[in-house]
């Protein structure tokens, strides 16, 4: 049943992006709740899908890299949900939906082994890969917001008033929302390290032996730390930490694929 | 009965003329009593304002009621003869008159097409109007609309959110750059008069903090008095760059005051909070190599220019929208008119009694099985003697005053009275003549027809409501 809901959960997704895409380059207002109808139907079936898989897989006790980007994507779509919820923000599902997208076929890639043999790529726990998940999450709102700041401030830059301009919030709310995604996704991430590290220690018997995947981590790590502390002291903020983001969201992004690598074999 | 516009706007007539019939706010009771004086005239409301001077009227014959409303307007000012204002003035009746002023009241037809002025001038012409009982019924419900229709365009459609001045162009910059306006502060740089409105604008939408400097201190002094900010000394004013979210210059300085060096001095300190430069000087007095300068944003007279001129293209294609929603509008509204006539009153009341009527004697009937048919039609017969009763006054109320001032006040009660609303304003003939002599044949067999009927009204409930 979950991949029935899986697929379905795909579908949605992809119509609901292109409806989100058009919906950059279109004034109809309508198309937005249009997106938005779609996505929350697609967030509902994945939800179901979600569970359903959990329940399926609940002897193996192990998450796999499949459910792990399948639960970023539903995760990011709950964050977009509760984002337009509370601030009406319809362009933002232009930006996030695809996101979700891309994750979503991500995961689907890595599950057509078939449940018996799906292989746990994550010799960890639940926990740890929740918390990173969580984390991610909170650095892919950042990366978002950096983006979305960044094309308008080079709308304001270059007085291009267009449809785009007149969707896209002001630059400051952005940039809140860039802080607000880093703090919240920091500690989240802090505590993912912590519970893989402390995993890898009942797993292999040591806390860290600096594999790529692990010396990864922890670069972003370090990397979301200066950032962090540089906004909250020196006044990195704005376009910098626009930048910033994105460039550490590149670096979350090359851990995930030294994961999924070192899963496949090809690191060892 | 006749609802009437005759007036004259910017586009007919010329400010000569305008200003000499506008009618000043204290004269606008005396003039509407004579206005209610003229004989043929039910009701009455005039709107004047710079751009334009209207007449709406309820009349009772439309050639005559013309003429009196162009008389009265004539009347206004010594000057002028009706020979005079006849190439100017418009008239409409009926539908396009109660489309006239849902137009003017969505700004449809204003100077500046979207502006919102207008629509607090009708609610006070109509303030006037009901206070001095000039306004009746039919004019009090089709005002009532215009200004919900008016509404209904500013949120519906995007034909007010556009900025069509310099100095609004400044504010709606401005919150594309802070989402929250409350916590910034303005510095004000020298006193231009757009500067000035620009201020005003910022102050109306939200910005508490306001500094000013001029060249002058003593009319710094003034204007900070005036906008409720504090007056800094001139030389000060690259110290005070950095403490401004958003700087407003307009000197007339003939050289740049404000350089990329202070601007990049100034944004160092402000660890790149982001900065809105408005040069609204000509020459300009912002040296636009700040242009270039991270999370400084500089915008010259000519961008807010363009600024203006892209939404004024913008509300033109939104007021499309809004045209088409007044034609939906004004159908509604004219089958509330037509519902004030009296014959499809008495049928739908007719209809609505006998079916109250065949509910509550089906009801009995189905208790009392064991009644002689004799018995059960006498009950019936009851029944209906009963409800005619009752209803007869009222129709023949209706029948005699359809003719008279007060026909559509009475019409409307009833309507009311006998929750007539969701009902369709008229009858198919076809429709009402079988319910007359379903009536004759005997109850139950009418009644069940004329069910029927009152379920075909359903798509009309929601306009009804919507008029109501």
């Amino acid at each position: 049943m979950s991949s029935v809901f899986f697929m379905l959960t795909m579908g949605l997704y992809f119509v609901s992006t292109v409806c989100y895409l058009a919906y950059l380059l279109r004034r109809a207002e309508t198309l937005s709740k249009v997106s938005l109808g779609i996505t929350a139907v697609g967030f509902a079936t994945h939800t179901v899908a979600l569970v359903a898989r959990m329940a399926d897989s609940s002897q193996a006790q192990l998450p796999t890299f499949h459910e792990a980007l399948s639960f970023f994507s539903w995760m990011l779509i709950l964050v977009f949900l509760a984002v337009e919820f509370r601030r009406q923000l319809h362009v933002l599902g232009s930006f996030i939906v695809p996101l979700a997208l891309v994750s979503l076929v991500t995961a689907a890639a890595f599950r057509s082994d078939g449940a018996s043999s799906l292989q746990p790529v994550f010799k960890t726990l639940w926990v740890h890969v929740t918390l990173s998940m969580l984390g991610t999450v909170g650095f892919a709102v950042a990366f978002v917001a950096g983006v979305m700041y960044l094309i308008q401030d080079g709308l304001l830059k270059s007085k291009r008033f267009n449809v785009l301009y007149a969707k896209l919030p002001a630059l400051d709310y952005l940039d809140h929302l860039n802080q607000q995604s880093i703090v919240m996704g920091f500690p989240l991430l802090t505590l993912g390290i912590i519970s893989g590290a402390f995993s890898a220690e009942i797993v292999r018997g040591t806390y860290v032996n600096w594999n790529p995947e692990q010396t990864w981590a922890m670069v972003t790590w370090g990397f979301y730390f200066v950032v962090l502390v540089g906004r909250l002291t020196i006044g990195w903020r704005a376009k910098r930490a626009a930048y910033l983001t994105i460039i550490g969201f590149a670096g979350v992004i090359l851990t995930l694929i030294g994961v999924v690598l070192k899963s496949h074999g090809s690191v060892s | 009965m006749h609802v009437i516009v005759v007036g004259l706007s910017h586009k007919t007539a010329p400010v000569e003329i305008r200003e000499k019939l506008a009618v000043p706010e204290s004269r606008l009771r005396e003039a509407l009593s004579r206005l209610c004086t003229y004989p043929g005239v039910r009701e009455g409301l005039l709107l004047s304002t710079c751009n334009r001077v209207e007449v709406y009227a309820v009349v009772e014959d439309l050639e005559s009621g013309y003429g009196r409303v162009q008389e009265f307007l004539a009347d206004t000012h010594l000057s002028l003869s009706s020979e005079h204002l006849t190439p100017h003035l418009y008239w409409h009746a009926g539908d396009r008159a109660i489309s006239h002023l849902f137009r003017v009241a969505s700004s449809l037809d204003s100077m500046i097409v979207g502006e919102s002025q207008i629509l607090g001038q009708i609610k006070d012409a109509f303030e006037v109007a009901l206070t001095h009982k000039a306004s009746g019924l039919l004019l009090n419900k089709i005002v009532k609309k215009a200004i919900s229709v008016a509404k209904r365009v500013r949120t519906e459609t995007k034909i007010a959110e556009t900025a069509v001045s310099v100095s609004y162009a400044a504010v709606e910059l401005a919150k594309k750059i802070f989402s929250n306006l409350t916590e910034k502060t303005v510095l004000l740089i020298g006193a231009g008069e757009m500067a000035k409105l620009a201020a005003r604008h910022l102050i109306a939408n939200g910005v508490r903090q306001v500094r000013i400097t001029t060249r002058n201190f003593q009319h710094g002094l003034e204007l900070a008095q005036k906008f409720n900010g504090t007056a800094v000394p001139f030389e000060d004013y690259k110290t005070e760059l950095a403490g401004a979210d958003i700087v407003l210059v307009s000197t007339g300085a003939s050289h740049y005051l404000v350089t990329a060096d202070d601007v990049q001095r100034a944004m160092r300190q402000r660890m790149s909070r982001p900065m809105f430069l408005i040069d609204i000087s000509v020459p300009r007095n912002i040296d636009p190599a700040v242009r270039p300068i991270d999370d400084a944003f500089l915008f010259d007279i000519d961008d807010l220019h363009m600024r203006v001129e892209q939404n004024r293209e913008d509300r033109l294609r939104e007021a499309a929208k809004a045209e088409q929603m007044v034609v939906e509008e004004v159908a509604v509204l004219g089958q509330w008119l037509q519902s004030l006539e009296v014959t499809p009153t008495i049928v739908a009341l007719r209809g609505r009694t006998e079916e109250i009527k065949r509910r509550e004697v089906e009801k009995v009937l189905a208790r009392l099985a064991h009644l002689s048919p004799e018995d059960r039609a006498a009950v019936e017969a009851l029944a209906s003697a009963i409800v005619n009763k009752m209803v007869h006054g009222t129709m023949v109320t209706l029948k005699a005053e359809a003719t008279s001032s007060s026909g559509a006040a009475y019409v409307d009660a009833a309507r009311r009275f006998f929750s007539l609303e969701d009902t369709p304003a008229a009858y198919p003939p076809a429709q009402a003549d079988v319910q007359d002599v379903a009536e004759e044949s005997g109850a139950g067999n009418g009644a069940t027809r004329f069910s029927e009927a009152s379920l075909v009204p359903h798509t009309t409930k929601e306009q009804s409501r919507r008029v109501s």
